[in-house]
C-alpha cells in the first residue's frame, strides 16, 4: 500500500458535549478513490470540514505530504492542493458559470499580475475554466448566470470549481445529491476519470455509485469508524450490516 | 448594454465640461462640491458595493486627506499641489491601513460600528488635541499652487480651473476603479461579497484581499477630502464626523449600491435634494428623510438601477426564447 498522501491521527471534534467526528485515523491515497459511508449523523461531513479547514479539530491531527496541517486555515489548505466541494451547493450565484470556474481557477494565479491586467485576458486562467466546466459536462452553460442554472447543473458547477483550482486531493461531499439519472452517471465517469490522477474521498449516499467507484470503502458510525476496507469487505461485514439494520442495504448492493 | 452604458456615461461627462459655460459662479462651485462628493462616493463603493463592507466610518479618511491639506500649507506661503495631494492620499491610505489591520477581521453589524468607533477616535483626535487645532480647525491664508519647476499649468484660485482640475480627477477615480473592478483583485473582491466562505475554501486570502480593498479606499477617500480642504480654504472636526459617514452612505443608497455610476448619480442626487429642500423649509432633513425612505421602497437598487431594470426585462425575455 503507498504512503497516503493526507491522513489523521486521532482526529476529533466537539461540539458541547457530542463528539461529531471521534478519535478518527483515515489515511488517503494518491490514484485511489477512498469514501465514506455511514448514516447520517455519523461525522462524514464534519470529517470533510476538519480535513478542509473549515473547522478546526478539538484534537488531533491531520497530516499533508508529511507536513502537520492541523491549524492550517482553509485558504492556505486549499492553495496546498486540497479542494472540495459541498453538499449545500455553495456558489456564486450571481456570476456565469464561467466566472465562477475562473475565479476558482484565479486563486493559483501569481498575485503580482493582479491590478494591472483584465482579468479575462490571463490566458492560462481562462483554459483551466473552460476545462474545468468541460470536465464536469458545463462546456455549453458557461455563459449562463449560475443561479438560472438547474439544480443538477448547479452541482456539476460544485464540482466545476473544485476542479478549476487543480487539486491533488479532492475531498466530495455527496457530489451526486439531487442529481438525476443522467446526471449521476456523467459524474460517476467523472469520479472515474479523476481517480488515477488524485487522492479521493468521497462522502456519498448512492450506495451503487460508491461500490462502483470506491478502492477503498470506510464505514462511519457516531463519529467513529466502525470497518474500513475494500468494498467486498465491507460488502460482507456482519458489522457493517447491523449498522444499517432496518435500510436496504443489502438490496441497494445487489 | 455596453453601448448604452458608455452613452450615459459619455453624455454626463459632456455635460460636466460643458457645464463652466453655462453656469454662473455659484453654480459652477456648487458642482465643483458635488463632483468632490462623487469622488468620496466612488471610494466608499469600492468597499460597500464591490467588497461588501459596510462601512460607517469612512469620513475619518476623507478628514484626514483634508486635515493633511490644512497641516502642510505654510503660514505665509502657498503649498504645492503636487506635493500635499499625494501626501494627503499617502496619509489616509496609511490611517485606512492601521485602521484596517484590525476591523476586516470582524464582520457585519461589528464591522459598521468598529469602523465608527475608529472614525469617532480620528474625530476627537483632530477635536481635542493641539495638533488638530481644536474645534474651530485650521484656516489656510493661501490656496495652494500647481506649478512645476516655475510654471504653473492651472489657477486653484480660478473657480473654473479648480472645477476642471475636479473633473478630471473624477474621470481619473472613475476610470482606475474600473480598471480595478475587471482586474483579477476586482473580481476577487466582488467574489469576495458574494460569497466569502467559497473564497476561502478556493484558496484566496481573504483578509489580504479586503485589508487592500480598505486601504485603496481610505487613500481615494483622501483624495476627496484633500479637495474639500482645498476648495474652501479650512478644515474643521466635522470634516470626520458620523454624519459624514452617514451622507456618503445615503449617496450610494440613493445612487445604487455596487454600481460607480450609481455613486456619482448619488453624489448629485443627495445635493440636490438638500439644496431643493432647504430652499423650502427649514425642516428640510425630514422632507430628505422622507425622500430617501419612498427611494429604497420603491427603488431598492438606487438611481442607476432605473435602467438597468428596464434593459433586465428586455434580456430576460429573449434569454428564454
Amino acid at each position: 500500500m503507498p504512503d497516503p498522501i493526507l491522513h489523521t491521527q486521532g482526529l476529533t471534534r466537539r461540539f458541547g458535549g457530542l463528539a461529531a467526528v471521534n478519535g478518527v485515523a483515515i489515511g488517503i491515497e494518491h490514484g485511489r478513490l477512498h469514501a465514506v459511508l455511514g448514516p447520517n449523523g455519523a461525522g462524514k461531513t464534519t470529517l470533510i470540514n476538519l480535513l478542509s479547514g473549515d473547522l478546526d479539530a478539538s484534537s488531533g491531527s491531520v497530516i499533508y505530504k508529511g507536513e502537520d496541517i492541523t491549524r492550517h486555515a482553509a485558504d492556505r489548505r486549499s492553495r496546498l492542493g486540497i479542494g472540495r466541494s459541498y453538499q449545500k451547493t455553495n456558489i456564486f450565484p450571481a456570476f456565469t458559470a464561467f466566472e465562477n470556474c475562473r475565479l476558482a481557477a484565479q486563486s493559483r494565479m501569481p498575485r503580482a499580475l493582479s491590478l494591472i491586467a483584465d482579468a479575462v485576458a490571463f490566458r492560462p486562467v481562462v483554459e483551466l475554466a473552460d476545462g474545468a466546466l468541460e470536465a464536469a459536462g458545463l462546456a455549453r452553460r458557461g455563459g449562463r448566470v449560475a443561479a438560472a442554472l438547474s439544480h443538477g447543473e448547479q452541482r456539476q458547477l460544485e464540482i466545476a470549481m473544485v476542479l478549476a483550482t487543480q487539486p491533488e486531493v479532492l475531498l466530495l461531499d455527496e457530489p451526486l445529491a439531487g442529481m438525476g439519472a443522467e446526471e449521476a452517471a456523467l459524474m460517476v465517469e467523472l469520479l472515474r476519470k479523476l481517480a488515477p490522477r488524485h487522492a479521493i474521498l468521497l462522502v456519498e449516499h448512492d450506495m451503487d455509485a460508491v461500490f462502483a467507484v470506491a478502492d477503498t470503502i470506510t464505514v462511519m458510525v457516531n463519529g467513529q469508524i466502525l470497518e474500513s476496507g475494500p468494498p467486498a469487505q465491507i460488502r460482507a461485514s456482519a458489522a457493517v450490516r447491523d449498522a444499517y439494520l432496518g435500510t436496504d442495504f443489502t438490496g441497494a448492493v445487489a | 448594454m455596453l453601448n448604452r452604458k458608455l452613452i450615459a456615461v459619455g453624455a454626463t461627462l459632456m455635460l460636466l465640461a460643458l457645464f463652466p459655460l453655462a453656469g454662473s459662479g455659484f453654480y459652477i462651485e456648487l458642482v465643483a462640491k458635488v463632483m468632490i462628493l462623487a469622488i468620496f462616493a466612488l471610494s466608499l463603493d469600492l468597499l460597500v458595493g464591490y467588497t461588501g463592507l459596510v462601512s460607517f466610518g469612512h469620513a475619518a479618511y476623507y478628514g484626514i486627506g483634508a486635515y493633511t491639506l490644512g497641516l502642510m500649507a505654510p503660514k505665509y506661503e502657498a503649498a504645492n499641489f503636487w506635493l500635499t495631494l499625494p501626501a494627503a492620499m499617502l496619509a489616509a491610505g496609511i490611517a485606512a491601513f492601521a485602521v484596517g489591520v484590525f476591523v476586516v477581521r470582524v464582520k457585519g453589524v461589528y464591522f459598521i460600528m468598529v469602523t465608527l468607533a475608529f472614525a469617532q477616535m480620528f474625530y476627537f483626535l483632530f477635536h481635542d488635541t493641539k495638533f488638530g487645532r481644536g474645534s474651530d480647525g485650521i484656516s489656510m491664508n493661501f490656496k495652494p499652487i500647481a506649478s512645476i519647476g516655475g510654471f504653473t499649468p492651472f489657477d486653484l484660485s480660478n473657480a473654473t480651473h479648480m472645477y476642471y482640475c475636479v473633473l478630471v480627477l473624477l474621470v481619473a477615480v472613475f476610470l482606475f476603479l474600473s480598471m480595478v473592478l475587471r482586474s483579477p483583485f476586482g473580481r476577487a473582491l466582488q467574489g469576495i461579497r458574494s460569497n466569502e466562505h467559497r473564497m476561502r475554501s478556493l484558496g484566496f486570502p481573504i483578509y489580504r484581499y479586503k485589508l487592500a480593498s480598505f486601504t485603496l479606499a481610505g487613500a481615494l477617500a483622501g483624495l476627496a477630502g484633500y479637495l474639500s480642504a482645498l476648495q474652501f480654504g479650512f478644515v474643521n472636526p466635522e470634516l470626520l464626523s458620523w454624519h459624514q459617514s452617514g451622507n456618503v452612505l445615503l449617496m450610494l443608497i440613493l445612487g445604487g449600491v455596487g454600481s460607480l455610476y450609481g455613486a456619482v448619480v448619488g453624489a448629485f442626487a443627495f445635493v440636490a435634494l438638500t439644496e431643493i429642500f432647504q430652499a423650502l423649509t427649514r425642516h428640510w432633513q425630514l422632507l430628505l428623510g422622507g425622500a430617501i425612505i419612498l427611494l429604497v421602497i420603491f427603488l431598492p437598487g438606487g438611481l442607476a438601477s432605473v435602467a438597468n431594470r428596464f434593459r433586465r426585462t428586455l434580456i430576460g425575455g429573449a434569454d428564454d426564447a
